[in-house]
């Protein structure tokens, strides 16, 4: 698995690098890849040639979701990958949608982290994957401390 | 604004992503993340020590706005604070930010690495997950080095839990990809094997694609994996589809795990172990099986695990590719899906069958599928569903099917798309020369070709038809009738008229006794393409021309009529003009059997690899990728190989104006005399004569070719070409390290731009010709390159030429960098490439005797005046192709030197301004350790140490 990103309308939501790649590089990248998976029509087959990897993307509602991955990958498993990433979305966050990735990235980033390790896939139990990312949240409630007024109405 | 769901408090920071959404343009929201970046600049600088809390919101903040795109450069010393934080929430913020933000400044990774020392020795799980997450996120060196011991420790201890074993195996797996010189597993090899065993689903998950991964590095260590595997891929293909839990997917029992199995099995021959085996092609026969069995759900997630782990199982049959039971099985299941509702089964059983066609179990069983794949080739809406048929099709071809498959692709090529005309265009040139029972047929598909689709016939393809015709005498007449008719249409392809120049000009005399096709006929023919075609073809044309001249003279008359008319020998381009006054002033002077030799005609060509192949390699080379880096350019391996082909009769164009000023070397061969010679213009002089010179026998017959001399330096450039091209094709090799041994061909190529170079060199100066192709259809705009101001529109399909004067001052290492951007479709490509200056370019060959050789190499006798290297041969050892190598080099290739006939010595002065450097070089072959021992010596060291460096990736 060589990234994992998300984009809408040409804009990119997350992305995840698993290859060492400079920021410009990155960002030619992002723009090719994207580019190419918006220009393809529905009914289409969800994998795509380009330069010597592969990418795989499905599209939920307006967000698409894109893996870029070795030749030789499993074209429908890294499909379902996808899928199983959204669904841990949607079970976490209750009926996923763009803005609650957008206001909660840093969590979105720690889901894909449980699931996904270094371009491979780490745990692929549902129940597990939401069970570390529970517990991470009680030990952030626990530690949560009052705030101030200021910051409650956000002006910090 | 949404509800924020869980536990999370960050109130300031929804607030700002909110003003961000609301932002109206791009300049307004610049002006909000600027005033956000000023104010937590100010908090971070500001007296107040910041509590942890602050410090992981700003830190947060300043993340977002970095994947907003925006670049931040500050912030990362309040992220490494985070990390050694006792709060959960803000050691995990400041490990997202590291992840995410982190650069090579070794002073922070040291702050970094001690943090994650900390937490990976605090035995608090949670946190030497987080400490391993960022390891396997940022993956660079330096951790490599602080933890690659630590890691597999903490993998195979027994009192790990669970979650952090998962975490620390692909950890290991990222810093193994990273510095495998690192990663060292020893002694824990076969403690690590057995957490294939391990109760844990989601550890032998974790664990596997670390497996996986040295296995393929060293099988032999890691080979007891395989019996493991094949237990393990067994239970979970025979358990019920709820046995496993939660590790069952849309009720397939554990589908990453059961694809990575299969995976890791690929990476080793069939077990030797009867039972092993037995079990294993049961479990597949099972999967197999599984495939025909009704759905268990209709959601498509049910059919794609299930189908995934399949065609996994499919890759391992193939793989093996010794049970004729099993492949045959896998080829009709993947029959079935060739016609399912689901283009992506339809895809990927395309793409599957191509590997099973080259099987000789399944090879026939493909075969049957045919007319479903012509069909497909037809009526896929998808174009990368067509672009697999044609795939399969061509792996299907053989001589039984290829008349019926030539002819589908032919009539699909009239539809196909524009992005694979032609590679279709190659595949066809292919099997038709591959398969061709009779060579009127293969004349016929080519020529279709370039009717149906000419613009994307490449030059290797009308090259190759016209190398074959001239090789095989019994097509000859046939070729000559048929491109006669296919001139006949009013509106002809360019290339057709130039097969048709080249073909009409050696073999128009085999057709000439039928009074439609009578010279004059044929000539007018000809020449009323003439003003619609461009120069390359005019030039190709006029000398069909002068060929026709010495196969008719009845019709010289006529020719020199056109020759001498101002529109030729006063042409505005110096090429035609040249040409028109050199051809006039040859038929007008030379006597007819001096004609009859310099126009003879062609010998046969060298039989070597298509160089259409060659080209077909290049395209589906990981190389078909776009702009921007220098790695394209070494990908490009192949060569335009039959660019020479045209060089030697037809378009001496650059060329000609080329071998004006590089020096002559030794090894013309005769066959090519009759061509290269007369292309020579009367005003060369030069000072070293070639000794094809006076086998011509033109010095003093004619003076038009006064200087016939550097007939050898084309030869060279020729052969120099030839050899290594069909040898490198499809071979990662440096776009820059190609032109070593020759000055022409295709530096880079991509799929807007391609970029030509042809080069010439004498003493310590040189001239390059570069030409930028538009590939596209489109314009580029805003073209600019670092050399020198260029127009700065190029229109699509077309082509820019730049000319650039070199000047060697002194020795040097570092080749010039060529920039080129241009914005093509609004989007600005920016180019960097290496032009291929290297310092053997300004070489003079030296000839010299054995007793002269040896006595300058003892000369060179100090230690820092030789270089040498031992390396291994990556092109096969052909003396052909080697010598012709050494002699692009430029220097002197010299004979009866070395005692031992088997090597090479050669000897050349490289000039530059400042000084002129003698070297000697000699390179010992060893056939059977497919070895070469390569010796420079030069009165410069760092010369000496550059040509070595040159020079040990050329063989």
């Amino acid at each position: 698995l060589a990234n994992n990103r998300k984009i809408r309308q040409g804009k990119l939501r997350l992305q995840k690098w698993y290859v060492p790649l400079s920021d410009p590089q990155k960002k030619k990248i992002s723009r090719e890849v994207i580019q190419m998976v918006l220009a393809r029509k529905p009914k289409m087959c969800s994998f795509l040639e380009w330069r010597d990897l592969k990418i795989v993307y499905k599209r939920y509602a307006s967000l698409y979701f894109c893996c870029a991955v070795e030749d030789q990958e499993n074209e429908l498993i890294t499909l379902e990958i996808i899928h199983r990433y959204v669904e841990l979305l949607d079970k976490y966050f209750g009926s996923v949608c763009e803005l609650d990735i957008i206001f909660n990235f840093e969590k979105a980033y720690y889901i894909l982290d449980e699931f996904i390790l270094g371009g491979e896939a780490q745990e692929t139990s549902k129940k597990i994957v939401l069970k570390a990312i529970e517990q991470a949240d009680m030990l952030q409630e626990e530690a949560e401390a009052p705030r101030s007024v200021l910051e409650e109405i956000g002006l910090t | 604004m949404p509800a924020v769901s869980k536990g999370d408090g960050m109130r300031g920071l929804a607030v700002f992503i909110s003003d961000i959404r609301n932002c109206k343009s791009k300049e307004a929201e610049i002006k909000r993340i600027n005033k956000e970046l000023a104010n937590i600049r100010s908090k971070f600088k500001g007296d107040k020590a910041l509590d942890g809390y602050s410090k992981k919101k700003y830190v947060c903040k300043l993340l977002f706005i970095f994947l907003l795109g925006h670049d931040i450069d500050f912030g990362h010393m309040e992220a490494v604070n985070l990390l050694s934080s006792n709060k959960y929430t803000e050691k995990q913020i400041g490990y997202l930010f590291i992840s995410v933000l982190v650069n090579s400044n070794s002073e922070l990774i040291r702050l970094i690495n001690n943090a994650i020392k900390n937490d990976l020795s605090s035995r608090n799980p949670t946190f030497m997950c987080l400490a391993l997450h960022c390891i396997a996120n940022v993956g660079s060196r330096e951790m490599a080095e602080a933890f690659a011991g630590e890691i597999p420790r903490i993998l195979v201890a027994g009192d790990t839990m669970d979650s952090v074993k998962q975490s620390a195996a692909l950890c290991l797996l990222r810093l193994y990809k990273t510095s495998p010189d690192l990663v060292l597993m020893g002694e824990w090899t076969s403690r690590v094997v057995h957490l294939l065993n391990d109760q844990h689903m989601g550890v032998v998950t974790a664990a596997i694609s670390l497996i996986t991964c040295l296995s393929q590095k060293n099988p032999d260590e890691f080979k007891t994996c395989v019996s493991l595997a094949v237990s393990r891929l067994s239970r979970i293909v025979s358990s019920a589809s709820t046995d496993l839990q939660d590790y069952t997917y849309y009720f397939v029992p554990a589908p990453w795990l059961s694809c990575k199995l299969l995976r890791l099995l690929q990476c080793y021959p069939p077990p030797e172990d009867g039972a092993v085996k037995g079990r294993l092609v049961e479990c597949l026969e099972t999967i197999l099986n599984k495939a025909q069995e009704p759905p268990k759900s209709k959601k498509v997630q049910h059919s794609n695990a299930k189908n995934a782990i399949l065609f996994e199982a499919i890759a391992l049959i193939i793989h093996y590719d010794s049970e004729p039971n099993l492949l045959v099985r896998a080829c009709n299941q993947l029959g079935q899906f060739l016609q399912h509702r689901e283009t992506n089964l339809r895809y990927l059983a395309l793409e599957s069958m191509c590997t099973l066609a080259s099987s000789e179990f399944s090879h026939e069983a493909v075969k049957t599928h045919i007319e479903t794949v012509i069909n497909a080739l037809k009526t896929e809406r998808d174009v990368s569903v067509r672009q697999r048929a044609a795939d399969l099709l061509y792996a299907m071809c053989d001589r039984s099917n290829a008349k019926q498959i030539v002819a589908e692709m032919l009539s699909y090529l009239e539809t196909a798309d524009y992005s694979i005309r032609e590679e279709m265009v190659l595949k066809v040139a292919i099997l038709a020369e591959k398969y061709a029972v009779d060579y009127s047929w293969y004349v016929d598909t080519i020529l279709n070709l370039i009717r149906i689709a000419g613009d994307y016939v490449s030059e290797e393809v009308w090259y190759r038809v016209i190398q074959i015709v001239i090789n095989r005498d019994d097509v000859q007449g046939y070729a000559a009738k048929t491109v006669f008719e296919a001139l006949q249409a009013p509106a002809c392809h360019e290339n057709m008229v130039k097969v048709g120049g080249y073909i009409l000009g050696e073999f128009g005399n085999l057709i000439a006794g039928d009074p439609r096709s009578s010279p004059l006929v044929q000539f007018n023919l000809l020449h009323s393409k003439f003003h619609l075609c461009s120069v390359p073809t005019r030039a190709l044309l006029l000398s069909a021309y002068i060929k026709f001249i010495n196969l008719f003279p009845e019709t010289k008359s006529t020719i020199q009529e056109v020759l001498r008319c101002d529109s030729q020998i006063r042409n505005s381009d110096v090429e035609l003009q040249q040409r028109a006054v050199e051809y006039l002033k040859l038929s007008s002077i030379a006597s007819t059997d001096v004609l009859a030799t310099v126009l003879e005609e062609m010998p046969p060509f060298p039989e070597r690899e298509s160089s259409i192949l060659a080209k077909l390699k290049k395209k589906k080379g990981p190389g078909a990728v776009s702009a921007g880096e220098l790695e394209e350019g070494k990908r490009e391996g192949g060569e335009v190989n039959g660019w020479e082909v045209n060089q030697q009769k037809s378009e001496p164009s650059q060329e000609n104006a080329s071998s004006l000023t590089t020096s002559p070397s030794p090894t013309p061969t005769a066959m090519h005399l009759s061509l290269t010679s007369f292309f020579f213009p009367s005003s060369l002089s030069q000072s070293t004569p070639s000794p094809s010179a006076d086998l011509l026998g033109l010095r003093s017959a004619a003076p038009v070719s006064a200087a016939p001399v550097s007939a050898g330096s084309l030869l060279v450039d020729v052969f120099s070409e030839a050899g290594p091209a069909a040898s490198t094709a499809g071979v990662n090799d440096d776009g820059f390290l190609r032109f070593v041994c020759k000055n022409n061909g295709v530096l880079f190529e991509n799929q807007l731009l391609q970029i030509g170079i042809k080069s010439e060199y004498r003493q310590n100066l040189g001239r390059m010709y570069l030409f930028y192709g538009n590939k596209t259809s489109v314009q580029f705009v805003s073209f600019s390159t670092t050399l020198k101001p260029v127009d700065p529109l190029v229109e699509g399909g077309a082509q820019v030429q730049q000319v650039i004067n070199i000047e060697c001052l002194s020795d040097f290492s570092d080749a010039p960098l060529l920039n080129i951007k241009f914005r093509y479709g609004g989007a600005l490509q920016n180019l960097s490439l290496k032009l291929p200056v290297t310092i053997n370019k300004f070489f003079q060959p030296t000839e010299m005797s054995s007793h002269d050789f040896f006595q300058r190499w003892k000369q060179l006798s100090q230690p820092q005046q030789e270089a040498q290297k031992i390396f291994k041969a990556n092109h096969p050892m052909d003396t052909e192709v080697l010598k012709a190598k050494l002699l692009g080099l430029g220097t002197a290739l010299l004979d009866n030197v070395d005692p031992n006939p088997e090597n090479f010595v050669c000897a050349g002065v490289i000039q530059t301004k400042a000084q002129q450097i003698g070297c000697l070089l000699r390179l010992e072959p060893n056939a059977q350790a497919q070895m070469y021992r390569l010796t420079l010596r030069s009165s410069k060291d760092t010369v000496a140490k550059r040509l070595c460096e040159l020079l040990s990736e050329q063989f």
